[in-house]
């Protein structure tokens, strides 16, 4: 196991972005290659070593180079990086750990591995992520896990974990895998999902599934605003969420389950529960 | 290369040349141009200062000639803005001399100026554009670097030509459409779904060639013998370009069919002042109708359940005519954007997909619709697609009524022309396909029974010779005769160990060639620009008689009360063209002077 340790040299001024910042690119790199790679400053490319101390730790470190296979490379960012984009933008493996917040795209198009921000995440978090762990401690943005502008392919894979809340348009264009939030989620949560699934411990205000025609999502604090494409079909008690590719997942308590949406066609087949206040 | 090369002048030694419209077939050639136009030889003194290229094991061709394709105007900056999808992902850094630019099906316009460059292209026609919208179109052209261009202008369903044909009044229809062609600076005629789209207002469309549109009564018969007769009367460079009615429906083929019957006998008069480069062939057009993207009208069945390629019967009629020219439409699987001036056709299409989708009425004179797409090879519909849009490349004898595109960007991208020609050279690159798509791409139509693959001069027709003779760009483009422009491919295929079975390497040498030259300048160099120069805008000054002409502009100014635009507003103004071509056709002091009968 090789542990990079990247401490942040200050404030940042214009967002740096940095999809470099991946175990998967990390790897086999001694600390003087890491300090040169290139990361864009507004109209500059900059070296690394121009926003971070780098710090290689661990076995590999006598042979100069900082692990030999992504899996077993480790970033570790000590300090406030809200305004560093793009960390671990299409990671395959290894893992990446933030002491403070992270900026926009965190884990974009990210395949594999693991993210944890133990502070808040930006925008587009998770964004057409394919597979792999997204841990987010605190807030987020919009657009967690959703598909990028124009386009209504979203995450396909792997598991987004929020502990704290979201904002709009979560899960847009879900096609798979699983969006936990442990708290609230404001609109548009789960925009023309397709499959996938999203549990919203909290509430949601409006558009809950707009155009949503697969999958399941499911609000255990009332949504504000339910959309007008959704019929209701059941009322189910500790209901059960099968999926082949999540497996199955059991919810508490006393849930409304609606399909939809029917704005969308004639026959949608997104399911929507939400718990009985 | 000598340090002191004059601009324009070269030689390209020793490459096998193809070039059809000299009827020379692969044979060991050298190639002189001065000042951007091929001459015969070039002096000792001339050639000390000339770049030298020495093509030895190389193939030699004209630059590509896209007769139909969609790269400038409203209708493309639509489907630019609908799909930020389509470019974030495909984006090009800027260079020294190059623009930054991004877009896979919709590039922007310096990219795709680039791109078709990169690729061995220099000439490319737009081939729908409004009137309404000539101004954008030409500011998207201008902007457009290195190649040389034009835009057909949609007239089929246009208030004026189809208020004069129901009065049977060609001769005011002709005076119309000339004055339009130099109010506009139009290169030719596209007719698109006539009198179908003029229905599309109410939410209706045209099926059958004789039947009669709401408020004008006039049938597509009607439009398209009217349009033809127009194009001839006033002697167009290029014939009457048609996208025939029913586009896109399952068994289509037999309207497609009849409507290129209904020019017949009228007879190609190309009646345009210019100075013509030497070729050994016949360089001007014999066809009165240009059928676009014949893929598009080309379907059998009658339904999509039932569906199946109508290329065969479609096939059987051309072979047999020579007034006919098509291009093909391909469709070479990926992202597609499509957008026609057809707008019911494209809503139908949104209908059966839900994509994202956008029309417009452009007022008195037509429509269009935008869709984004991606055609699949496990789409059994989408699989017959790709199997006719090799069918009528293949299935129709003469390469001469044939020209390879994929209507870009509706069928397929330009950057994806490489691919079509290796199934159309490559047998194996067609059953490989076939193995990965879903089994209707052979069953439903007859490719898996051809065998046919066209040899480097064939492409070269299909991909320079005819495109160019078509719309009348022959008498500087296409070709490699005395007095052409100095526009050459070079690519790295060396005829006499051509192996089409290598199919990856075809592809990629098709991509790059190893020279694109412009106007004897070398503007790419395996893919990457070298140069930018500035492209030539073609477009035809069409006279009729004076009175005639004021007799129209009268009407013309009756109606204008239904336009959003001022009369004194309308015209495109000489400043929106960037290296300006006017070519006069059917001038009054040479020609006899068109008057009413």
């Amino acid at each position: 196991m090789v542990d990079i340790l990247l401490t942040t040299k200050g404030k940042i001024g214009i967002m740096v972005e940095a999809e470099v910042i991946r175990p998967d690119v990390f790897a086999a790199k001694n600390k003087e290659e890491i300090e040169r790679l290139i990361v864009w400053q507004g109209a500059s490319k900059l070296p690394l070593s121009d926003f971070f101390d780098v710090e290689v730790r661990g076995a590999a470190q006598t042979s100069a180079s900082s692990g030999d296979s992504s899996q077993e490379t480790q970033i570790i960012i000590e300090g406030d990086v809200s305004r560093v984009k793009r960390i671990g933008q299409e990671m395959k493996a290894g893992s990446i750990e933030i002491s403070g917040s992270a900026g926009m795209h965190l884990g974009a198009e990210m395949a594999g591995g693991s993210i944890f921000v133990k502070g808040d995440a930006g925008s587009w978090s998770g964004r057409e992520m394919k597979g792999g762990l997204l841990h987010i401690g605190g807030n987020c943005g919009d657009h967690v896990g959703c598909a990028y502008r124009g386009s209504w392919r979203g995450m396909t894979g792997g598991q987004i974990t929020i502990d704290g809340n979201a904002r709009s348009q979560l899960g847009g264009g879900l096609v798979g895998g699983q969006i936990m939030v442990a708290g609230d989620v404001e609109n548009f949560c789960g925009i023309r999902q397709s499959g996938g699934r999203i549990i919203v411990r909290g509430s949601a205000i409006r558009a809950v599934g707009a155009e949503m025609n697969g999958g399941v999502i499911a609000v255990c604090k009332g949504i504000k605003q339910c959309s007008p494409g959704f019929v209701e079909v059941a009322r189910e008690e500790n209901p059960k969420l099968a999926d082949p590719k999540l497996g199955e997942m059991q919810l508490e308590g006393r849930f409304i389950k609606y399909t939809g949406d029917y704005a969308l066609g004639k026959n949608p087949k997104g399911t929507l529960y939400e718990r009985e206040v | 290369m000598a340090a002191t090369a004059t601009a324009g002048t070269m030689i390209i030694k020793n490459g096998h040349v193809f070039d059809p419209l000299n009827g020379i077939n692969g044979d060991v050639k050298d190639i002189f141009i001065r000042d951007g136009k091929v001459v015969s030889s070039l002096t000792a003194a001339q050639q000390r200062d000339a770049i030298v290229i020495d093509a030895s094991g190389k193939t030699v061709m004209p630059g590509g000639v896209d007769s139909h394709s969609h790269v400038a105007g409203a209708k493309v900056n639509a489907g630019r803005s609908m799909r930020p999808e389509d470019h974030y992902k495909s984006v090009r850094a800027k260079t020294a001399i190059t623009h930054s630019g991004s877009g896979y099906t919709v590039p922007s316009v310096y990219k795709q100026g680039y791109d078709y460059a990169a690729m061995g292209y220099t000439t490319v026609f737009e081939a729908a554009m409004p009137p309404l919208e000539a101004r954008h179109t030409h500011e998207e052209m201008r902007s457009t670097p290195i190649l040389d261009m034009g835009a057909y202008m949609v007239m089929g369903n246009n208030w004026f030509v189809m208020r004069y044909l129901k009065e049977g009044d060609i001769e005011k229809a002709a005076a119309y459409v000339a004055w339009m062609m130099r109010t506009h600076k139009a290169y030719g005629i596209k007719c698109v779904n006539p009198a179908g789209v003029e229905n599309w207002g109410w939410a209706k469309n045209i099926h059958g060639l004789d039947e009669p549109n709401i408020h004008f009564e006039v049938t597509p018969r009607e439009i398209i013998r009217g349009l033809a007769e127009v194009n001839e009367m006033l002697g167009l460079p290029m014939s009457l370009h048609l996208h025939a009615n029913n586009l896109g429906h399952p068994g289509n083929w037999q309207i497609a069919r009849d409507s290129l019957m209904i020019p017949a006998g009228i007879g190609a008069k190309n009646k345009s002042d210019l100075l013509w480069a030497e070729t050994k062939e016949n360089a001007r057009r014999r066809q009165t109708v240009y059928l676009a993207h014949a893929q598009f009208s080309a379907y059998g069945g009658s339904s999509w359940r039932d569906f199946t390629s109508g290329a065969a019967d479609l096939a059987k009629y051309i072979n047999q005519v020579d007034d006919v020219v098509i291009d093909s439409g391909s469709v070479p699987f990926g992202p597609a954007t499509t957008m026609t001036g057809d707008g019911p056709a494209q809503h139908d299409l949104y209908m059966l997909t839900g994509q994202k989708w956008s029309n417009t009425d452009v007022e008195l004179e037509c429509g269009s619709g935008v869709l984004s797409l991606v055609y699949m090879k496990s789409s059994p519909v989408h699989a017959v697609q790709w199997a006719i849009g090799l069918e009528v490349l293949l299935l129709i004898d003469d390469p001469w009524k044939t020209i390879m595109t994929t209507d870009h960007p509706n069928g397929g991208i330009f950057t994806q022309y490489p691919q079509v020609l290796t199934w159309l050279m490559s047998r194996k690159a067609r059953d490989d396909t076939a193995k990965e798509c879903h089994k209707w791409a052979y069953d439903k139509s007859t490719l898996g029974g051809v065998d046919r693959q066209l040899s480097l001069y064939e492409i070269a027709i299909i991909t320079r010779a005819n495109p160019a003779r078509t719309i009348g760009m022959a008498y500087r483009k296409g070709h490699l005769g005395i007095g052409a422009d100095g526009d050459v491919t070079i690519y790295d295929i060396d005829p006499s160990s051509l192996d089409t079975n290598d199919t990856k390497a075809l592809t990629a040498k098709l991509s790059r060639p190893d020279y694109t030259i412009k106007d004897g300048q070398i503007i790419a160099r395996n893919g990457e620009i070298v140069s930018v120069t500035e492209g030539r805008r073609f477009y035809c000054r069409p006279f009729v008689d004076e009175d005639l002409e004021k007799d129209m502009l009268a009407d013309v100014k009756d109606w204008f009360k239904y336009y959003t635009v001022g009369f004194a507003n309308y015209p495109v103004p000489d400043k929106y063209l960037k290296n300006p071509v006017a070519i006069s056709v059917n001038r009054p002091l040479e020609a006899e002077a068109l008057v009413r009968r």
